[in-house]
């Protein structure tokens, strides 16, 4: 029997219908209308936003709440360059994303066509992998690639360029979800051998510490982490990206490392004599001076990715694989040393080095570091929070209480500035049932606050609380530490009203601008419907504190006036 | 130290910009770099001499190996290898010195290939040193032209670099 033909845009459809794929992020133009005349007729829902930067973050925050990878229509040109930013700063934090972005017709490519860009050239160095369909007889085997690809081993974005004629080109389909990639085979179990040079190092060891990252969420390790983490008694530090992996309100928890870490995380990496490193990359943030970084310590590296193992800093014990599958045979072999006085070294300094900033505000002035406290305090479980870049972001790493995997959405490896409003909307979208925070900056926000326009006319309840100090206030906090306090250009003295601005989209706006109206005004945008914006005009020089300066061994650490 | 590093990639467009540009943005150094079908259909073989230190090494074959088109990174200099470059010299060669590069081609098992009223163009293989050692030599007649292959290398004795 013959099989009949389907276009090439029908195909891309049911491969993402059997990829389980519900909704898409995206943003219509010329080259990609065939795609969109396509999905004119499909089930499958389609998230417009207002700038294709934005449905890359959405399709991101998406894909961290549901573990599934964000796909994303673009279309040619400064549709598809618009998604540059998306893309880079999911492949950093090894977010799965499949991006299809339509391309001028085939006979076209290369003559600088209207709308022309080599897309799949400019983002080589920030995908995992991409590809340029010449065919729509490779559409199937190319679109199994890329969702097997995107989600598997250290996952990251997958870009498919389709040029225009290929959407309508006719082909036979059929479709494979599982594919086999000569080139591609991540390893998942562990060497045996190393685990059991691991068994042995945490039975001897007297000051060990877990330092964990975004990796252990990415292969949904938060259980395993706490079972072997209480069974073995040892504190846990996580990195930015590993935030909610092991619950924030707990006594072996120990903070953020590096640069605006916990002092305690920070002397205890100093002082440990084995650091179970998990899902984590050494990035400079989190070791600062490298020479001067855990010289005390044994390190067993558990990744997924070999090319991190020994990249950054020398590892005693490698284990190459999927962090979950790791501890849980850890776990099982494992044999608890004597960690008593080390957890009671960790105690005292629990206790004497406190994450306090910002308690001693008084009368009319709000504290920043208040308004994350009193989000975390109200806005109870099942709570999603997205951030922004800058001291917003740090605050909130350090004072929300993130309990949860999947709970803190942000960018760790970029720094996307606007990262934060799409990626809540796209985590709303995800996990309509939990409660999405946004918290942000006045410069940040502006980055993508087009994107209200999105959440209004999908009616999303967010709420977007701006921790708004009229400057680029990270930047500034740089100058004023290391530049003798001048405030080059981070100054924001154009500054719309935000609460009218939401207001003309049709989002409530509060305002908050002391201790009082913050409390009040987020129990009452906690009780809308619908997006809300708070604008907290907080006290503009605010320094993040503790921090670590560049290049500096991180229990060098600079407290503030606190 | 000098590495020769022998790469086996699938022979899929884009796959030398993704190898080159992974050299660049990382900040590794490729001293050259050849490029050639293998035995198998759709497999081809690069052959990437890369200087550096062990752990840079070893970074760069793992950064390598993460790319999907690529099947296979094996490091030939840790193991006894032979190891060849191409190269076509072209120099100034007017009647009186003719026999004379032409005694140097001859101890360096060269060919001359091509000879016009005042040039000759010579045909060299070898390693390195050999490399090096003739265009040292013919400096003195005046070198107008060097075009070298770059480095091929295959494993001595029976042992095969990759099978696909």
């Amino acid at each position: 029997m013959k099989k009949k033909t389907i276009k090439g845009a029908a195909m891309i459809l049911s491969a993402l219908q059997k990829e389980g794929v519900e909704i898409v992020f995206g943003y219509p133009g010329g080259a990609i209308l065939p795609l969109y005349n396509q999905l004119y007729d499909s089930s499958i829902k389609h998230l417009l936003v207002r700038h294709e930067q934005a449905a890359v973050h959405a399709a991101d925050g998406y894909a961290r709440v549901t573990g599934r990878p964000g796909v994303v229509f673009a279309t040619s040109g400064p549709g598809a360059t618009n998604l540059v930013t998306g893309i880079a700063n999911a492949y950093m934090d090894s977010v799965p994303l499949v991006l299809i972005t339509g391309q001028v017709p085939s006979s076209f490519i290369g003559t600088d066509a209207f709308q022309e860009a080599d897309i799949t050239g400019i983002t080589l160095p920030v995908t995992k992998h991409s590809y340029l369909v010449k065919d729509a007889n490779d559409l199937p085997s190319i679109l199994s690639e890329a969702f097997y690809l995107a989600s598997t081993g250290r996952r990251g974005p997958v870009l498919v360029d389709v040029p225009k004629d290929v959407f309508d080109q006719e082909a036979h389909f059929t479709y494979q979800v599982e594919c086999d990639i000569p080139g591609y085979k991540p390893t998942y179990e562990g060497h045996a051998g190393q685990i059991n040079r691991a068994v042995k190092a945490i039975r001897d060891a007297k000051r060990p510490v877990i330092l964990g990252g975004g990796g252990l969420i990415s292969s949904g390790a938060s259980q395993a982490l706490r079972n072997f983490a209480d069974k073995a008694e040892i504190p846990v530090i996580l990195s930015l990206m590993g935030l909610g992996s092991y619950p924030g309100d707990r006594d072996l928890f120990l903070g953020m490392p590096g640069m605006h870490g916990s002092i305690t995380a920070n002397y205890a990496l100093t002082e440990a004599d084995l650091i179970i490193a998990s899902g984590v990359r050494f990035d400079d943030r989190v070791t600062s001076k490298i020479e001067n970084f855990a010289n005390n310590a044994k390190i067993i590296h558990i990744d997924i990715d070999p090319a991190e193992i020994g990249k950054n800093v020398q590892i005693d014990i490698p284990i190459v694989g999927d962090v979950k599958m790791i501890l849980e045979v850890l776990e099982k072999k494992l044999k608890p040393g004597d960690t008593s006085a080390w957890l009671k070294q960790i105690k005292s300094w629990k206790k004497e080095f406190p994450m306090t900033g910002g308690l001693s505000e008084t009368g009319n002035l709000l504290k920043p570091q208040f308004v994350i406290r009193e989000l975390s305090r109200l806005s109870g479980e099942n709570t999603i929070v997205a951030t922004d870049v800058g001291q917003h972001q740090m605050w909130a790493a350090q004072h929300f209480i993130v309990r949860e995997p999947c709970a803190f959405l942000t960018s760790g490896g970029l720094g996307t500035m606007g990262y934060g409003f799409p990626a809540a909307i796209g985590a709303k979208i995800a996990d309509p049932d939990s409660r999405v925070i946004c918290i942000t900056g006045d410069g940040s926000f502006q980055m993508n606050i087009q994107e209200l326009a999105t959440a209004v006319h999908n009616q999303l309840d967010i709420i977007i609380a701006v921790i708004n100090n009229g400057y680029l206030g990270m930047v500034r906090q740089w100058q004023d530490i290391f530049y003798n306090k001048r405030y080059s250009q981070t100054a924001l003295p154009g500054n719309p009203d935000f609460v009218r601005v939401a207001e003309a989209y049709g989002v409530k706006g509060l305002c908050a601008s002391n201790v009082q109206e913050a409390t009040d005004a987020i129990e009452k945008a906690l009780s809308i419907k619908g997006p809300v914006l708070i604008n907290f005009l907080v006290e503009p020089e605010e320094n993040v504190y503790p921090m670590v300066a560049p290049n500096c061994p991180i229990n060098d650490i600079i407290v503030g006036g606190e | 130290m000098k590495h020769v590093l022998a790469v086996l990639v699938e022979d899929k467009p884009g796959v030398l910009s993704r190898v080159a540009g992974l050299f660049s943005r990382r900040g590794f150094n490729i001293d050259n770099i050849a490029v050639g079908e293998t035995i198998t259909p759709g497999i081809s073989r690069m052959t990437i001499t890369v200087e550096g230190s062990e752990t840079i090494v070893e970074q760069v074959a793992k950064q390598l190996h993460k790319l999907v088109n690529v099947l296979k990174v094996s490091n030939l200099s840790k193991e006894p290898s032979v190891s060849r470059e191409l190269m076509l010299i072209k120099v100034k060669a007017e009647m009186g010195s003719r026999s004379d590069i032409q005694q140097i081609v001859e101890t360096f098992r060269g060919k001359v290939v091509d000879v016009s009223p005042d040039s000759m163009v010579i045909e060299v293989t070898g390693n390195e040193e050999k490399m090096e050692a003739i265009k040292l030599l013919l400096q003195d007649f005046g070198i107008r032209e060097i075009v070298r292959t770059g480095k091929i290398a295959v494993l001595r004795g029976s042992k095969v670099t990759g099978e696909f």
